[in-house]
This record gives structure tokens, sequence and C-alpha cells, in this order.
């Protein structure tokens, strides 16, 4: 395998999972506030706050990680990107940093201020928006490069139906995985009221979750033939990512094996996701940046993997005892420690 | 303001949240070390007031952490967004240290949520203390690797340019140049520093306005001895740092000194102003002390500004910098060393309320110093981003649009700041540590051992 492929593989990894804890983070701020506007959050604010508040650092070092791998990798995406994205990065930045800093003000100091409830859970649906829009420019077609230096085109950003579309698919998947992974976390914690509601929502977002990922199938082909082309051959590959929704929906609904079901869902957005990767390739940002033409230098690549391996041998270990403490511990998870 | 040029608004930009940045960050750096030395002297004296100094500390260190996390992907992406070409090129030559430095976070946020959390799950609260080593060293490491990306931009080394691109790369190198060793060692010393003299501050206030219980008497001698010992690390680190401009950044020096001509013997100028000719007026001099702070040795040549080109000179108010952070040096290490003096001493009294005062101010004058120090250390770069290759006006978006990302960051500061400001008080007013040490420690509190001292 290639330096540039073990990179981007890493690195698409890394977005992977930050896509799952994400979602799962920022979907339960939003099921949070819309628990309490209906008055029902006596039922799952405790379990939600359980989980969330040993890992949303971690959740927050996944995104460091794959943006500052990308530019150590990629370091031409550091000029396209940087220079198209100023303001959606920026817009993104201040919602990820209003969502993380109000958690901990709100957690740790002014417990159940409403102000705070809100922020983090508009925040939720917000973050994901913004950030969905460094996908969608990849596609190509929306920056143009001038004697100026790079500019992000708005207009066609803002009535492309592509665009649209993944930010909608975006929006309802974060939903999706966060009631799915809740209704895992309130089965283990033996909670029956809050299983009954987080269950619901679970089976609520499945069917948007699939009639966007449709659409925006749909919308790519008038967006980026070349691509949907592509994607069109590694059919069975989002194939496979249907079967596991329908195996994840199946369990739910029948009410049994919770933990069987969520791991169909992470299986799910993993064959999607590296199914959508991989017939992006070779562009990195179509048509200014390929997998080799934007690749560093070897010297740099190796040492980066190296980091990378090294890396690894230290943070598994600690994840691993992380989880074991909080996640698995089911003392804990039960509210009794 | 958008009349300003796109770089010089892209400059305020990032001063303003390295400088926000600044003040979380040497937080995060520092109170781990004063939290994991409290705990440890909890344990080994079996006393629950340095236990309970550690808990407390350790919550409000969560509020910092969070706005040191935010900010800090703050910083990590306008890095990008706002100077792409700089990352374009650098981030082919040192990605390897921003790249650990991720690292470092990942292993500290993991430990800090553990250790958050396990207060009381241990049966031996040693295993408890040892969960603080990996979140002070995951702190530490992160200040090495970031430090090691700003000497880089000082001391660029590691590549090769060959018309405009760069060619054989030395991760290593690039990491690990001239600049490297004082830099990281003074970061970090300063860091401990102003996290001991922060804490030994919000003591000497409890002291003053409320009397304060013998637990706050106990918090200010811990931290005060460590507020001098680290203000020793950090003068002799300073030190260092300057016999290190005077070698490889001369022109920063001789800014930051106003030398303008090399000479042997040259004078140390505190403060002072300078007239129209750029003449020195109403300063102390110091006769041939800047030949020693730059080589050691009295009579020893320091080079002065006009060996400069003119366009690639720093601006002249650095040396103002220079001034109020190394006299805000000399005062911590003075305060503290007095202080030590007067407990020492046992007819005077330690807990007078002129000590107490200056102890009071030496917390936020610490981390002015971290901040005039940055100021000092990133204008006296100046024009270089990336010293001898880049200007910062080469490395600076085009876009036009930076005006309203200045005024929209502005504006997010502002809420962080008093979020932080207005929590920490409600966290520690509705909890005093007088009632928190009676709920976890009965039997201590009831002996009374405050009404002793
Ligand atoms: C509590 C904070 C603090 C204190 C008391 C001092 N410094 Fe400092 N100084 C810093 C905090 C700092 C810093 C924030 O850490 C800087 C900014 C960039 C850097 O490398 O460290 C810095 C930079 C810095 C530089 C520039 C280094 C460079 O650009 O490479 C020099 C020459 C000194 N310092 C020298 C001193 C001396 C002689 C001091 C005498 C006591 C001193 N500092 C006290
Ligand atoms: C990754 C390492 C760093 C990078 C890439 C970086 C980049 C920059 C850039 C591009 C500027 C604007 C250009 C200039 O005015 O010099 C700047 C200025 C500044 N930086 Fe750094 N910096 C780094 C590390 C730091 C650190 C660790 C701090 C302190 C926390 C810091 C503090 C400052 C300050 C105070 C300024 C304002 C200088 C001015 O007004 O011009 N920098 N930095
Ligand atoms: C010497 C100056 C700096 C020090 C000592 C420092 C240290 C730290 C520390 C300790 C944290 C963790 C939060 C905390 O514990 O409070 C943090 C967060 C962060 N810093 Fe800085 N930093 C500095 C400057 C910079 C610069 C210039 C950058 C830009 C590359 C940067 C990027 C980050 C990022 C991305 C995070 C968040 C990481 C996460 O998500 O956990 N830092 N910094």
């Amino acid at each position: 395998m290639s330096y540039e492929l073990i990179g981007i593989t890493v690195l698409w990894f890394f977005l992977y999972g930050y896509l799952i804890v994400a979602s799962i983070d920022f979907g339960a701020g939003f099921f949070a506030y819309y628990a309490r506007v209906t008055k029902k959050d006596h039922i799952i604010n405790q379990l939600i706050s359980r989980y969330l508040s040993p890992v949303w650092e971690v959740t927050n070092v996944f995104f460091v990680f794959f943006f500052v791998g990308l530019v150590g990798f990629f370091p031409d995406t550091a000029y396209y990107y940087g220079q198209s994205l100023l303001i959606p990065g920026s817009i993104a930045i201040v919602l990820l940093a209003i969502r993380g800093s109000f958690y901990a003000f709100e957690s740790y100091g002014s417990k159940d201020n409403a102000v705070y409830m809100f922020f983090y859970g508009a925040t939720g649906l917000l973050i994901p928006a913004s950030l969905s829009t460094a996908l969608t420019i990849s596609e190509g077609g929306f920056i143009e490069e001038t004697a100026n230096g790079v500019q992000l085109l708005y207009g066609e950003l803002l009535t492309s139906p592509y665009s649209w579309s993944v930010v909608f698919l975006a929006l309802v998947s974060v939903l999706y995985i966060s009631a799915m992974f809740l209704t895992y976390y309130a089965d283990r914690a033996g909670d029956k009221p809050a299983l009954e509601l987080v269950r619901k929502y679970a089976l609520f977002w499945s069917s948007p979750t699939i009639i966007a990922s449709l659409t925006t199938f749909i919308a790519l082909s008038q967006q980026n033939l070349d691509h949907f082309q592509r994607a069109l051959e590694l059919w069975w590959v989002f194939g496979i990512s249907v079967a596991f929704f329908m195996v994840a929906v199946f369990l739910i609904y029948i009410g049994r094996y919770y933990g069987l079901a969520f791991i169909a869902v992470m299986l799910q957005f993993l064959f999607a996701f590296f199914g959508y990767g991989a017939s992006h390739l070779p562009y990195i940002l179509r048509p200014y940046i390929t997998l080799t033409s934007g690749v560093t230098h070897e010297s740099m690549a190796i040492a980066l993997i190296v980091a990378f391996i090294a890396g690894l041998c230290l943070l598994i270990p600690s994840l691993i005892l992380l989880m074991r403490m909080f996640l698995f511990d089911a003392e804990y998870v039960k509210g009794k420690k | 303001m958008f009349e300003l040029d796109g770089a010089t608004i892209s400059r305020m930009l990032t001063s303003m949240t390295l400088l926000f940045h600044a003040i979380f960050a040497t937080v995060g750096v520092g109170v781990p070390v004063m939290v994991s030395i409290a705990e440890f002297i909890g344990i080994k004296k079996k006393d629950p007031h340095y236990t309970l100094l550690a808990r407390r500390w350790t919550r409000g260190y969560t509020i910092t952490v969070a706005v040191g996390v935010v900010t800090g992907t703050a910083i990590g992406l306008q890095l990008s967004l706002i100077w792409p070409s700089f990352m374009q090129l650098a981030g082919n030559v040192i990605a390897l240290p921003l790249f650990m430095e991720t690292f470092a976070f990942f292993f500290e946020a993991i430990f800090l949520g553990i250790y958050l959390y396990t207060w009381d799950r241990f049966k031996n609260p040693i295993y408890h203390w040892l969960l603080s080593i990996p979140v002070v060293i995951g702190g530490t490491l992160s200040a090495f690797f970031i430090t090691t990306v700003n000497s880089f931009m000082n001391q660029p080394q590691g590549f090769e340019m060959e018309n405009g691109t760069v060619t054989s790369i030395d991760p290593l190198a690039a990491m690990f140049n001239p600049a490297t060793p004082t830099k990281v060692f003074h970061v970090i010393s300063s860091s401990y520093l102003t996290s001991a003299a922060i804490l030994a501050g919000i003591a000497a206030i409890f002291i003053l306005w409320k009397k304060g219980s013998t637990y706050h008497k106990k918090a200010l001698k811990l931290t005060v001895t460590f507020t001098f010992l680290f203000a020793i690390l950090t003068a002799v680190a300073g030190d260092l740092s300057a016999k290190f401009l005077a070698e490889y950044q001369p022109e920063k020096l001789a800014a930051g000194e106003w030398h303008f001509e090399t000479e042997e013997g040259a004078d140390l100028i505190v403060f002072g102003t300078l007239n129209e000719n750029n003449e020195v007026e109403n300063a102390i001099r110091i006769p041939n002390a800047l030949s020693f702070l730059a080589y050691g040795d009295f009579n020893a040549e320091v080079e002065g500004l006009e060996e400069t080109p003119v366009d690639e000179q720093p601006p002249l108010w650095i040396h103002y910098m220079f001034d109020l952070m190394v006299s805000i040096g000399f005062y911590l290490l003075g305060i503290s060393l007095l202080f030590l003096v007067f407990w020492k001493v046992k007819k005077w009294n330690e807990n007078n309320r002129l000590l107490l005062t200056g102890i009071a101010l030496a917390g936020p004058l610490s981390m002015l110093a971290v901040e005039f120090g940055w100021v000092y250390a990133e204008v006296g770069r100046q024009p270089w981003i990336l010293r001898g290759f880049m200007t910062v006006t080469e490395g600076a978006t085009t876009s036009p649009y930076v005006g309203w990302m200045f005024l929209l960051f502005l504006a997010l500061y502002i809420v962080l700041g008093t979020g932080c400001i207005v929590v920490l008080r409600k966290m520690f007013k509705d909890n005093p540590a007088e009632l928190e040490l009676e709920r976890l420690f009965p039997q201590v509190a009831a002996t009374k051992e405050d009404d002793q001292s």
C-alpha cells in the first residue's frame, strides 16, 4: 500500500470515528433539550449526562486528529480548504466552542440552566450542517481559483440541491445514530422508562435516514456524474450497508439485542462511509487535489505513520481503561458509582 | 477597521485567538502539576486539607480545560483558515509535532476524564494519585510539541527550498531546531510558575477578605513555596532564551533592548522612551549588563540592530514587552521569597495584609507576563512568519471576509470569558471549603483544628 493510501485510510477512519461519537453527542444534546421542552427530561437526562460527562473531550479530539492529520498528510488541503472555508469553518469553530464550553459550564457549574441547555441542543444540529459543507465542496464546482487566490462560490453552494441534501442527511443521521446508541445504553442501565422513550426516537428517525441517503445519491448524480458512476461500481458496498440498516431497525423493532443493533448501525455507516470515500478517490478536492498530487514528502509521511502507530500503542490501552470504567461498568452505568 | 489590509487583520485575529488561548493553555499545563503535588502531600501526611485542595483545584480546572480545548481547536483550524499559504508550505515540514500534539491531548483528555470521576473509587488513594501523572505528562507534552512548532517558525531548518517548493525534508531536524531547547524550557517553566502564582493569589484573597481557615493558610504556604521554585527556574530559562537570541536571532534581542550599534560591554536599557531621532531617553542604564545577559560575559560584543536590513527589523515597541515581562519575573521571585522569610522567622507574621496583597497581585501579573512574553517573541519575529522564508503578508489569506471573522471571534471570546468567570465564581461561592470539608471529612472538621492557628 502506498503512503498516501495508508494516510487517507487512517484519516478516513478518524473521520468515521468522529462521525459516530460526535453524532451520539450531538444528537444527545438535541434529545436532552427536546425532552426538557416536552417535560420528559426527568426520564432521560440523567442517562444522557452519565454517559456524556466522561467522554465529551475525547469526541473533540477525534475531530482535531482528523484535520491536523489531513493538513499533515496533504498540505495542499490547507491551502484550498483554508482559503475557501474561512466563513463556514469559522462558524463551525464558534459553534463547537459554544457547545463544548457551555456543556462544561452546565454540567460542572450551574446545573440545569435553560440557556445553556438551549445552546447545547441547537448547536448539536447546526454543527453537522456546517461541517458537512467541507464534504460538499470536495465534489467540485463550488470553488474557483482566481489571480486573487481561491474563492468559495456562495451562490452555487446555497442553491445546489446536492449541498442541501447533504445537510439533510447529516442532520437525520445524527439523530438516528444517537437514538440508536441511547437505546442500547438505556437497556444496559436497566432504565425501562428511558428505554421506551429513546427506542421510539430511534424507530422514528430510521426512515428519514434511508430516504435522505437515497436523495443524496440522486443529487450526487446531478452534481458529479463521475463520482456517481464510481459509486455505482461499488454498489455491493452500499448494499451491505442497507442490509445492516435493516438488521438494526429489525432488532430495535422486536425490542431485543440492542447491543447487536448498535453494532449493526456502526457497520451500516462504516460501509456507506467507506463506499463513499473509495468512490471519491483519486480526488481529495476535485479537481485541484488528488491523492498523489497532494501528498506530502515521503520522509514526512513515514514519520507521521510511525508517530501514529506509537500514539495508538499509548492510546488504545487508555481508551480501553476509560470504557471499562464508564461505558461497560454496569454499576457505573446504572448510576451506583 | 475594514480599511486595514488583509494581512494586518489576519494578524490581529491570530493574536487575539492565541492570546486568549494562552491564558487557558498556561493554566492547563501548570495546574495538574499543583494538583498532583497537593494530592501526594495529602496522602503522605494523611492530611485531608491537601486532598480537598486537590479536589477543589481540579473542579475549577475542568472549566478552564473546556475553554482551553475549544479555543485550541479554534487555533488549530484557524491556522489553515487564516494562513493557508503558510500552512501549505510549513505543513510539509512541521506537521509531525502538530500531529503528535493531538496524541498528547488525547492522552490527557482520557486520563482527566478518569481522574475526575474516580476520587472515591479506590481503597488505596495512591492509585488515584497515579492517575494524575498521565494528566501532568499529557499537558506538558502538548506544550512541548506546540512550542517546537513555534520554534520552527523562528529557526526554520530541516528542509531545502528550491524555486518555491520544499525538498529534502527531515521532520526531526525541523522539530529539534536551535530554538527548541530554550523555548520549551521557558514556556513550560513559566506555565508552572503562572499556575502556582494564580493559586497562591486565590488563597491570599480568601485570607484577606474572609479571614481564611487553616485550609487556606496551608494552601498559601504550599503555593508560594512552588511559586518561588518555579520563579527561579523561569528566570534561568529566560536567561538562556536571551543567550539563544544573541546567537541565532540577534535582531529580536537588539530590538527588544534598543541596542542599535554593535559594541562590546553593552549596557542594558531598562524602560525609557525614544525621541524622534531614535535616541534613548529617561532610561535606567545598567552598565555592561546586556553583554552579560547575551553571553554571560560583561565585556562580550553584542550585535546591534544596525546590522539588520531596515525592512527586516522588528518594531521597537517590543522593548516594553520585554521589560515588563522581566520586571514581573523579578517581582514574583521577590514577593515569594519575602513570604518564605516571614514564614520561617518566627517573630514575623507572614499573613500581614501588605504581603498578602502582594501575593494576590502575583497571580494576574504572572499571567500578564506570559502574554507580554508571547507578544515580545512573536512580534519580535516580524516581518517574518517563517523567519527568512516567508513574510506574514505572503502567508495570509486573501479572503475579503477576515474583518468580519475578527468581529465574530471577538464576540465569541467575550462570551467564553464571561461565562468562565461567572461559572467559576458560582462554583466556589455556593460551596465554600469549610462546608465541603465538613461534608467529606466530618471527623477532621469535628476536631476544630481550624481554631488553633
Ligand atoms: C510568567 C511568565 C514569564 C516570566 C516571569 C518571564 N518570562 Fe520570558 N517569556 C515567557 C514568559 C515569562 C513566555 C510566555 O513563556 C515566552 C514567550 C515565548 C517564549 O518562548 O516564552 C517568553 C519569552 C522570552 C524571550 C524570547 C524567547 C524567544 O523569542 O525565543 C526571552 C529572551 C525571555 N523570555 C527572557 C526572560 C527573562 C530574562 C526573564 C527574567 C526573569 C523572563 N523572560 C521572565
Ligand atoms: C503552532 C505554533 C504557532 C503558529 C503557527 C503561530 C502563528 C502565528 C502567526 C501566523 C501570527 C501572526 C503573525 C505575526 O504577527 O507574527 C502569530 C502571532 C502571534 N502569536 Fe504565534 N504562532 C504559534 C505559536 C504561538 C503560541 C504557542 C503562542 C502563545 C500562546 C503565540 C502567540 C502569538 C501572539 C501573541 C501573536 C501576536 C503577534 C502580533 O501581534 O504580531 N504563538 N502567531
Ligand atoms: C505555548 C502555547 C500553548 C500551550 C502551552 C498549549 C497547551 C494546550 C493545552 C494544555 C491544551 C489542552 C486544554 C487544557 O488542558 O487547557 C490545549 C488545547 C489545544 N491547543 Fe493549545 N497550547 C498552546 C498554543 C497552541 C497553538 C499555537 C495551537 C495551534 C496549533 C494549539 C492547538 C490546540 C488545540 C487544537 C487544542 C485542543 C485539543 C483538544 O481538542 O483536546 N495550541 N493547548
